[in-house]
């Protein structure tokens, strides 16, 4: 036991390992450089922002990128009201940010604690728990989403509410079956000869060994809900406007579509990287978290 | 087989009945689902008429158990936006989402099994490290973004292909391309994943010593024994096609279901709501069903007691 505990390495070295993985692995890297600016433009964005994002300038409506006037330079041209793309783009990140945390953080809450009791308890109320989750996942999420904000009614805070109640469905399934393969572990068994209480066991034994799992699902997860996010308001369905998202640009450039190629080609850009960034990041923390590949076992 | 093939009936049937408890419970989400549908103008008097006509004024049970037994027998009431029966104009538009859907996955196909065999045969070339870059770069893309890039390429500057509706056959490429591309990415990482774990088999080396040309040994022995994770992922896959011919669809002004759902979410058309949901998650249903049973036809080792 002594002995054990001794050779596991001290845990002020995660830290110093994740940095080292982090550095042999050009793709972990990018997806943490992108993420980190996202998140950075998402806090600072006002401060950095080179135009107001909302008030337009009516003289400089539908000017091509690299556009210049009094009022500065339009790096990536302005809409039909005249508002710099690039600030737009700046303060989109805001929302894109937002929506990914929260919904994520919720509907993974959610989900890891129903995979979580539908797997230790098992029998009857798991297969019931497990057809609830069959019936929710029948539909394709993204028209789930569609409807119910079509019932309950658009704007920011439905809409993170929204994804993040209808998105726990994937961890259910994911953290059951993690479940049902750690419960017959050994330690589990000796924990319960141990005398602890079932919900010891399951708190404290199974949750800590299911977990990472999850956090390499939130990380997919956080993409697809930014992509939902933008789908949803470039459908008129999520975020409403003055709120600026990325969706929604699209939904204003498609309009033009025909003289300012500008308006849709950007945004569109800083979705793919952002969601990009996000996927690297995923990658590189399954490789960092599963511990058959760190040959920890 | 036959057993097997009836457990799996049951389940689908058991699925279904979990879906209208969803579709039922969804558009009462705001408690009466007459405040989602009934136009801001009307009064109480003609709100209450309204809900007594939809029976919504009877206990949520009752309630119930009228929308199930009606939904059985194909009735969803009637759309007031088009003013005939839900069920006859989802029938309707729903050939158009599968006549994209299959063309969808047909392009996804063609580029992601050809893909995924090279890059597993040709492991960290030039085309691996290429092939890997587009599939992460058609995940991350949103597909409706997709579409508008290809319409202003093909259709504002070469002038090539119709933007939007679905007049004539040149109008399903871009639609299909756009939903295609998104499953060819997630599609062909899999193929080559599936790929480079059957080759590295003692059956693959058997069949290699043996003799076999490499042409033989990739497709007669390896690729069958790679499909039954890729059939897997591509019933899942097809459901994802579904789910964006939502947004696809309404990006090219294609006739589809999932247009239709768009323009009745919009106008509150409850009986299309309701309908659609049913549809496209019976859809899904089915093709994993199908998916089930083509496993049988695929691996003879898969046998149901």
């Amino acid at each position: 036991m002594t002995a054990d505990i001794a050779s596991l390495p001290p845990r002020r070295n995660a830290l110093l390992r994740a940095i080292a993985t982090m550095l042999q692995s050009p793709v972990g890297a990018t997806g943490t450089c992108i993420v980190t600016v996202v998140v950075l433009l998402a806090l600072f964005g006002p401060q950095v922002s080179p135009h107001d994002p909302i008030k337009g300038n009516l003289r400089a409506r539908f000017k091509e990128p690299g556009y210049s006037d009094a009022s500065g330079i339009y790096r990536l041209g302005s809409d039909q009201l005249g508002r710099d793309i690039f600030s737009r783009i700046i303060a989109g990140s805001r929302v894109s940010v937002l929506v990914g945390v929260v919904s994520v953080l919720i509907s993974g809450t959610i989900g890891v604690l129903y995979g979580l009791v539908s797997g230790f308890v098992g029998g009857r109320l798991d297969s019931l728990m497990m057809r609830i989750v069959d019936g929710l996942l029948a539909v394709p999420f993204i028209i789930l989403v569609v409807a119910i904000s079509g019932v309950v009614g658009a704007g920011l805070g439905t809409l993170i509410l929204i994804l993040g109640l209808t998105g726990w469905v994937t961890y259910a399934r994911v953290i059951r079956g993690e479940v049902l393969k750690v419960r017959e572990q050994e330690y589990v068994i000796a924990a319960y000869a141990l005398g602890q209480r079932r919900l010891v066991v399951m708190l404290r034994h199974i949750l800590p060994n299911v977990i990472s799992s999850a956090i390499v699902l939130a990380a997919v997860q956080v993409g697809v809900t930014v992509l939902a996010e933008s789908s949803l308001s470039f459908l008129g369905l999520g975020v409403k406007p003055p709120t600026v998202t990325w969706g929604l640009m699209l939904s204003d450039g498609r309009q033009y579509i025909n003289s300012a190629w500008w308006m849709t080609t950007f945004p569109g850009i800083a979705i793919t990287v952002t969601v990009l960034g996000v996927v690297f990041l995923g990658d590189w923390l399954r490789d960092f978290l599963d511990p058959n590949v760190r040959g920890r076992g | 087989m036959r057993a097997f093939i009836l457990s799996r009936l049951i389940q689908l049937v058991v699925t279904m009945f979990m879906v209208s408890l969803v579709v039922f419970f969804m558009v009462r989400l705001r408690g009466d689902p007459i405040l989602v549908m009934a136009p801001p103008n009307f009064d109480a008097e003609q709100i209450a008429k309204l809900r007594a006509a939809w029976g919504f004024d009877k206990p949520l049970g009752e309630q119930y158990i009228t929308f199930l037994s009606k939904a059985v027998r194909g009735d969803f009431g009637k759309s007031f936006q088009a003013n005939r029966p839900a069920m006859e104009l989802v029938i309707e538009r729903l050939g158009y989402t599968y006549l994209l859907a299959s063309a969808a996955a047909a392009i996804g196909i063609t580029i992601a099994i050809p893909l995924g065999i090279v890059s597993a045969l040709k492991r960290n070339s030039l085309i691996d490290l290429l092939s890997t870059a587009l599939a992460s770069l058609g995940t991350a893309m949103p597909s409706f973004w997709l579409g508008l890039m290809l319409i202003i390429i093909f259709s504002v500057h070469l002038r090539m292909l119709p933007a939007f509706g679905a007049l004539e056959p040149r109008a399903l490429i871009m639609p299909a391309v756009t939903l295609g591309v998104g499953m060819a990415a997630r599609l062909s990482r899999l193929t080559r994943s599936a790929m480079l774990e059957v080759l590295s088999q003692d059956y693959v080396r058997t069949a290699r010593s043996k003799g076999l040309g490499q042409k033989a040994v990739v497709l007669r022995h390896a690729l069958r024994n790679a499909l039954i994770p890729i059939v897997t992922v591509f019933g899942l896959q097809l459901g994802w096609l579904l789910g964006g011919s939502v947004v696809v669809e309404s990006v090219f002004s294609w006739p589809g279901l999932g247009r239709q759902m768009i323009d009745s979410i919009n106008v509150r058309d409850i009986a299309m709501v309701q309908a659609g949901l049913f549809f496209f998650a019976l859809s899904f249903i089915l093709i994993n069903y199908a998916i089930d049973v083509i496993y049988i036809l695929i691996d003879p080792r898969i046998r149901f007691d």
